[in-house]
């Protein structure tokens, strides 16, 4: 492999990890609000997740110019208040890669934290554990398999991520050229096959690592439960 | 301690209006299933918050709906045991125990107190060899042995405990029940019992309240008000001590305010005291002193109160200042003419009984 394709695959790890890590603690409080809370606006709130579910990616591509570009109403304040800069830059694929997988991550989290019983919720209330000790203690160890599944879609959807990518931070090898947008170049060039072939082969297996590593871990952590 | 409510709460068509004051020792909350006593439980643990009403332990007032107080849940300091026990799957039978125990740090309890002391409350359950096993490696019986231990570990102020034995086969209530009473006994802490066994609550209760349809319908000493529970099995408890054993038939005689009593030969010793409970539908009565009958138990009395209902009557008999209470047929009332202030002799065919 080429030292541009190893950049390929290197800045696609960086974004899919940091989109995951970055957006998993804002999930799981959203996903706990939308499982445990009754507030006004909350369907308003579960759409509003969900919208980049079912829009075109380049639409959310798009949207995410707009508001988080350099001009752009929230990117303008960002710039200035904190020398955050999104457009065109990784830290905008992970931005766009992270939106794009929220949904996916929240639904999968709420899904486990309605499984947790709230009856032991209250047991552990009445032996005195305030709300955030008993979601730290009770609710989240629980649940934890499916915050793992949570994170894992995020991450794979971030990996494969093209659409809104491209349209927000375009196509720079070595600053936001990740592995799909390599291959799509690749592809758009004479004799560019081989490359875009030995991409795909890497984009399969880091795929299926986070596949397994996600079932490794979410059997030792129900092991953990069910250990006698 | 004392424990005062007085509530108002409405859910779907159920009203519930409860007013007792609940003084130390075990005060049993006694109904049918459906009477409300799941849900008046909850709102003094802080579950559920009720429309109206005002609830205090020690003077210390957890809700008061007219000057908007409302103390939630985790601060409360009310230990609850659960009909299904609630131990935490993820952690294994100490960490179950000493859950409570980290919030309950800063105030400490008057000395001498068993509830809170980890070594004095796994022995007090027995629950030592469990404390490295999981949740769902106990069997029943332990996994409400543990939440007892893991609810008075958190040091409450006072201990809820809703059917903890419904769960259970005979065997396991039998298991359990020694625990509760040494709970009573040692613990310091005072409980509200919510149950619908009428022996349970025989056993454990000092004070009964008897809960129906949402209203609380009697307060008082289990004594007086026992025989009036509208219950399936309704009986009586008399309260008894041990006057000696009678070795060659393997009998032991009690004392009661009402006479004396004769019963397969008690483990207790002499002197000990003991409850008897005397299933109503176990007495039978009869007008002149029976003669040559195969039961041992003869108690005089006066017919009390009839309660007829349909096929059957209730009859309370005052047996010298002791409650009595026998299930007769609508018939057999008739047939002996009982009235109110008739003399009675009561056969009593059996007798169950309870170390207090």
């Amino acid at each position: 492999m080429t030292e541009e394709e190893w950049t390929a695959v290197r800045l696609s790890l960086l974004v899919a990890v940091t989109a995951t890590a970055a957006s998993l603690p804002f999930g799981v409080a959203i996903a706990w609000l939308l499982a445990r809370k009754r507030f006004w606006g909350k369907s308003l709130l579960d759409t509003l997740v969900h919208l980049p579910l079912i829009m075109p990616p380049v639409v959310t591509g798009y949207l995410l110019l707009i508001l988080f570009g350099k001009r752009g109403p929230i990117g303008a304040f960002l710039d200035q208040a904190f020398g955050i800069v999104f457009a065109f830059r990784w830290t905008g694929a992970a931005l766009a890669c992270a939106v794009m997988g929220f949904p996916l991550m929240v639904r999968t989290i709420r899904l486990s934290i309605e499984a947790v019983d709230t009856k032991l919720e209250n047991a552990a209330a009445t032996l005195g554990a305030n709300p955030l000790f008993v979601f730290a203690t009770i609710t989240l160890p629980l649940c934890l398999p499916g915050v793992i599944a949570g994170a894992i879609l995020c991450f794979a959807k971030s990996m494969g991520e093209f659409g809104a990518t491209i349209t927000f931070v375009s196509n720079i090898p070595g600053e936001t050229q990740t592995l799909p947008s390599a291959i799509y170049t690749l592809t758009q060039v004479p004799g560019g096959d081989a490359a875009a072939l030995r991409l795909t082969a890497v984009s399969i297996a880091i795929s299926m690592a986070a596949l397994l590593g996600s079932e490794l871990l979410a059997r030792r952590v129900g092991a953990r439960r069910v250990a006698t | 301690m004392s424990l005062e409510v007085d509530i108002q709460h409405t859910r779907g068509a159920f009203r519930l209006a409860a007013r007792f004051t609940a003084e130390p020792g075990v005060t049993a909350l006694f109904g049918h299933s459906g009477a409300g006593k799941s849900t008046l439980v909850d709102i003094v643990a802080g579950l559920i918050k009720p429309d109206r009403g005002r609830i205090a332990v020690d003077g210390q007032v957890l809700v008061d709906t007219e000057r908007g107080v409302f103390v939630p849940k985790h601060r409360r300091r009310v230990g609850y045991v659960f009909q299904d026990s609630r131990l935490f799957p993820h952690l294994s039978v100490q960490q179950n125990l000493v859950y409570g125990r980290w919030f309950a740090r800063g105030d400490r309890q008057q000395d001498g107190a068993a509830a809170g002391n980890f070594d004095s409350v796994v022995e007090l359950l027995g629950i030592g060899a469990l404390l490295d096993r999981r949740p769902d490696s106990l069997s029943g019986g332990e996994k409400q042995r543990v939440a007892i231990g893991r609810a008075l570990l958190a040091r409450p102020r006072l201990l809820l405990m809703d059917e903890p034995l419904a769960s259970l086969d005979e065997a396991r209530r039998a298991e359990i029940l020694p625990y509760v009473e040494r709970l009573r006994d040692h613990a310091g802490v005072p409980i509200l019992y919510v149950s619908h066994s009428v022996a349970e609550v025989a056993r454990l209760a000092t004070t009964v309240v008897i809960l129906s349809e949402g209203k609380v319908t009697a307060v008082g000493p289990v004594l007086d008000i026992l025989p009036l529970a509208d219950s399936g099995d309704g009986g009586s408890v008399l309260d008894a001590t041990v006057a000696r054993h009678d070795e060659p038939f393997q009998l032991t005689v009690l004392d009661t305010i009402a006479g004396e009593l004769q019963v397969p030969r008690l483990s207790a010793p002499v002197g000990a005291s003991v409850r008897a409970y005397i299933r109503a539908r176990d007495v039978m009565l009869s007008l002149h002193q029976p003669q040559e009958i195969s039961a041992l138990n003869v108690l005089s009395g006066k017919v009390a109160a009839i309660a007829a209902k349909g096929a059957q009557a209730d009859i309370r008999l005052d047996c010298n200042g002791a409650i009595v209470m026998a299930r007769l047929t609508a018939k057999s009332v008739e047939r002996l003419a009982l009235a109110p202030g008739r003399p009675v002799h009561a056969v009593i065919k059996s007798v169950s009984f309870e170390r207090s």
